[in-house]
């Protein structure tokens, strides 16, 4: 009955307090977060050991809740910094690409039949730059440009604009590949 | 060329897609059990599965809890901190605020990194900024719990401050911390005792003040610790949505005493102290007594509802039978008593020995009396004794003297295995636990406990608690342990309110006639179109708990009269709440036809047995006044409901309560009435000011 609740009402009830809203939500949304943890981070690992960072530290956050933005767009927020901040933990932002690597090898080794179309996305993935990287995997989990722009805190505009330039790096990759 | 581009995104898109991975089944369920934790560790979750198995949630109260339980070497150098910071705050009177009011606060410890907070995750950029190099997993774990708890902590602290910020450090006998938040208790052993035995003379609610132990040398930055259930009020219901309603009685009468001490004291009650259910059951009613098959009998009545014309309420009274005295079984008694530092007050172990010593008159020479302290490490003070010994037993009672810590667990162990000592067929057997609440030394695990006084309660020994004193009542803690325990929580603040409980209702209070009484209402749609629950908001049930025998609910003892009141909105009334839905299903079935206005189930268990004997009867729309008992129940039920705040009560006041109370006193052979009418008088005046 209250599966049909809406994250907003479920947000604010666990914000003062609600366990079952609390429990409701983060069942409804934990795969979203693990799948916008992989999308930043590139590995399953990774994404794993944020989206545990993400749920410890949940409860604590949704007190500062307070409704004005949608609920999934505050919780990209909450992915995307946490992500940042464990970038930043892992030190260089070089580091952090090799887990495109990492978890392409193990990729590779499982599925070979894919690896083709894994290996072209983790190229291009790794040959974007963080920035917009981070915007691409907003855009890429069905977050609209004003969406991402909230949640990275920037304008619409420049959303706009990482993302056309995400698409010249892309295209310059592919062009870079038809000429091998 | 565009094409192009838009093919490499959705490219992309699909790729990503196709690599992303589905977390693990058993990862998500260790991280969602992880984020449940840390909220219910926040602040407390309060809704509660099964409320009569279950001890009602402390909200705000739970972080504190479980933040010094498991509290880490790592987090004890912290708590030092934080101790200073309290101090501060505790400097600062404008920062007394309610607790609501510090959601969202921080505390003064965060505020000094939290600059420019806005962004929700600020938080861990700082966190991980303090850590730049911790090992990359568990490190930045335990940075992020550490940092939670010191919120945690903060905020509770604040709140205590406030004026009902009521939380409890004894409230670590309750509840359940998770297995693991454990790990970090031994080294709390030492650090516990020192928190959780803080009274503040100065704010002392009841003015009765405790001398503060010698060897407690913090700051005491709250006014007590008493801990008490929280439980919303029962909402309005409609009969359309939901007919039925399930809960089990309540026999208790812990809360009429502690709103009477409230009161007495100059001081009205907070709204979680009452317990409507409790206040009304706590007098003795003249009910039509059984004369069926049944242990008890069930009389329901329907009156106009004196505070709301447009509604009705149905009275729903159950009268136990009252066997003749010189037929009851032996009784074994193991008086099981706090002798721990905190007891040493005129109102507490001095008034605990005269209360069982006037209980002693009661007892013949077939009963049996054990005495088992618990203060430090528990002890059997009086081995199993005939009662007729009295001497023997007031010099073991006289002896008693208060000193050391509250062993608990350790206290409750012994006073069961005295008790099982003691059984004989036909005995009834009751560990009478005294205990002002400070129950928190040497749990080694809370959920045991209950787990423990559960089993003990499938094994025939009954538990009854009497609270005393107050300061650090945990309210809570002897509801949930007597809930649990088969038993009843009574509260002893006079030597009349003993009187009360262990002399003229002694009967009642040893000897159970009827075990899990639970009471199902359903109501018929056709005739009611409202209706809701006057108290029993900490016993309610599931519906489908009324046929399962295993869950447990409330006992009735001998000559016990309990009262239950619904206040029902007949069909067709103006004082209907909940406008019809428009695309609501039209009534109409044979149900239409029937004048009944629903219909009563009960169902109970003879003692130790463990199949339930089921008691229907319908219940008709009548025209009685609420006249007598009737009346006067109501008059105390509507004098709860004034001090809880109710929104239903209307225009209603406490000189319309106290003008139906008088007329329907009654004889009132005890003066518990009039008492009762000097009380309304007392809180009107307090109520004005």
């Amino acid at each position: 009955m209250r599966m049909t609740v809406s994250d907003q009402s479920l947000a604010e009830a666990a914000g003062s307090g609600d366990a079952q809203a609390f429990s409701i939500l983060i069942e409804r949304h934990y795969e979203c977060v693990f799948r916008l943890a992989f999308r930043l981070t590139g590995s399953k690992a990774e994404a794993e050991d944020l989206t545990q960072d993400i749920c410890a530290a949940l409860p604590d956050k949704l007190i500062k809740f307070r409704g004005e933005a949608k609920f999934t767009t505050w919780l990209w927020r909450v992915v995307v910094n946490a992500a940042h901040d464990r970038r930043r933990r892992v030190a260089t932002r070089a580091k952090h690409g090799e887990g495109w690597g990492d978890w392409e090898k193990n990729r590779q080794a499982a599925n070979a039949e894919t690896a083709e179309a894994l290996d072209w996305l983790t190229q291009a993935m790794c040959a974007l730059p963080g920035d917009l990287r981070d915007t691409l995997a907003l855009v890429l989990d069905d977050a609209t440009h004003d969406q991402a722009a909230e949640v990275l805190g920037i304008s619409p505009g420049t959303v706009a604009w990482r993302v056309s330039e995400a698409k010249k790096h892309l295209r310059a990759l592919r062009e870079k590949e038809d000429q091998i | 060329m565009s094409d192009n581009t838009h093919d490499d995104l959705d490219d992309l898109k699909s790729a990503l897609r196709a690599a992303t991975p589905t977390p693990d089944a058993s990862k998500r369920m260790a991280d969602i059990a992880l984020a449940k934790k840390n909220f219910a560790d926040l602040q407390g979750s309060r809704i509660d599965v099964r409320p009569t198995s279950e001890r009602p949630q402390n909200g705000l109260i739970r972080g504190v809890r479980n933040m010094i339980t498991s509290l880490s070497t790592r987090g004890a150098l912290t708590a030092t901190t934080a101790m200073v910071a309290l101090g501060l705050v505790v400097a600062l009177p404008q920062m007394a605020q309610k607790p609501d009011d510090f959601r969202g606060f921080s505390s003064p410890e965060i505020t000094a990194v939290e600059t420019s907070d806005e962004a929700p995750v600020l938080e861990m950029e700082e966190t991980a900024g303090g850590e730049p190099t911790a090992t990359v997993d568990l490190g930045n774990r335990t940075v992020l719990q550490a940092d939670q708890d010191a919120l945690t902590r903060s905020r509770d602290d604040e709140g205590r401050i406030g004026s009902d910020g009521y939380a409890t450090l004894s409230d670590l006998a309750e509840a359940a911390p998770e297995p693991e938040a454990f790990a970090g208790a031994p080294a709390l052993s030492t650090a516990k005792p020192k928190v959780a035995k803080r009274e503040q003379p100065a704010e002392s609610l009841g003015g009765i003040v405790a001398p503060a132990p010698a060897d407690d040398v913090l700051m005491q930055p709250e006014s007590d610790t008493e801990a008490y259930p929280q439980a919303e009020n029962n909402p309005l219901k409609i009969t359309t949505e939901e007919p039925v309603s399930t809960f089990s009685i309540d026999v208790d009468t812990a809360s009429y005493a502690i709103v009477r001490n409230s009161i007495s004291n100059g001081q009205l009650p907070r709204p979680e102290m009452v317990r409507i259910e409790e206040m009304v059951n706590y007098f003795p009613y003249d009910y039509a007594t059984p004369d069926g098959p049944h242990p008890f009998q069930p009389t329901v009545s329907v009156v106009p509802t004196p505070w709301n014309q447009g509604t009705q309420l149905v009275h729903i009274a159950i009268q136990g039978e009252k066997p003749a005295v010189e037929d009851r079984p032996p009784l074994n008694l193991v008086f099981l008593i706090d002798t721990s530092g905190s007891m040493n007050q005129s109102n507490k172990l001095p008034l605990l020995k005269q209360s069982l010593s006037l209980m002693l008159s009661q007892l013949t020479e077939q009963d049996q009396v054990a005495i088992v302290t618990y203060a430090g490490s528990a002890g059997q003070v009086l081995a199993p004794t005939v009662a007729s010994q009295r001497s023997t037993i007031l010099s073991a009672l006289d002896n008693l003297s208060a000193g050391g810590s509250t062993a608990g667990q350790a206290g409750l162990q012994q006073a069961y295995a005295v008790a099982e000592s003691m059984v004989e067929d036909g005995d009834v057997t009751r560990v009478v636990l005294a205990t002002d609440g400070d129950f928190n030394v040497g749990l080694s695990d809370p959920e045991a406990l209950k787990d423990y006084i559960a089993t003990k309660r499938d094994s025939g020994t009954y538990l009854s608690v009497m609270g005393f004193g107050r300061g650090n009542l945990d309210d809570a803690t002897m509801q949930a342990l007597a809930q649990n325990g088969n038993g009843n929580a009574a509260y002893i603040d006079t030597l009349s309110e003993a009187q009360k409980v262990l002399v003229d209702q002694f009967a009642g209070a040893s000897f159970p006639i009827a075990d899990d009484v639970k009471i199902q209402v359903e109501f018929n749609p056709a005739q009611i179109a409202e209706y809701r629950l006057i108290g029993y908001e900490t016993r309610a049930l599931n519906r489908e708990d009324f046929n399962n025998d295993k869950v447990d609910a409330g006992d009735i003892g001998a000559g016990t009269s309990v009262t239950a009141i619904y206040e029902v909105t007949p069909v067709g009334s103006d004082a209907i709440l909940n406008d019809p839905l428009r695309y609501g299903e039209a009534a109409g079935t044979a149900d239409e036809l029937s004048p009944e206005l629903g219909f009563l189930k009960l169902r109970y268990k003879a003692p130790g047995a463990s199949i339930s004997t089921l008691i229907e009867t319908p219940i008709s729309s009548g025209a009685e006044d609420a006249d007598g008992d009737i009346g006067f129940a109501i008059a105390i039920a509507s004098f709860g409901e004034l001090l809880k705040g109710s929104d239903y009560t209307a225009q209603w006041s406490y000189a319309d309560a106290i003008a139906l109370a008088s007329a329907t006193k009654g004889e009132d052979v005890y003066g518990y009435r009039a008492e009762a009418i000097r009380l309304m008088r007392l809180a009107a005046s307090l109520s004005e000011q």
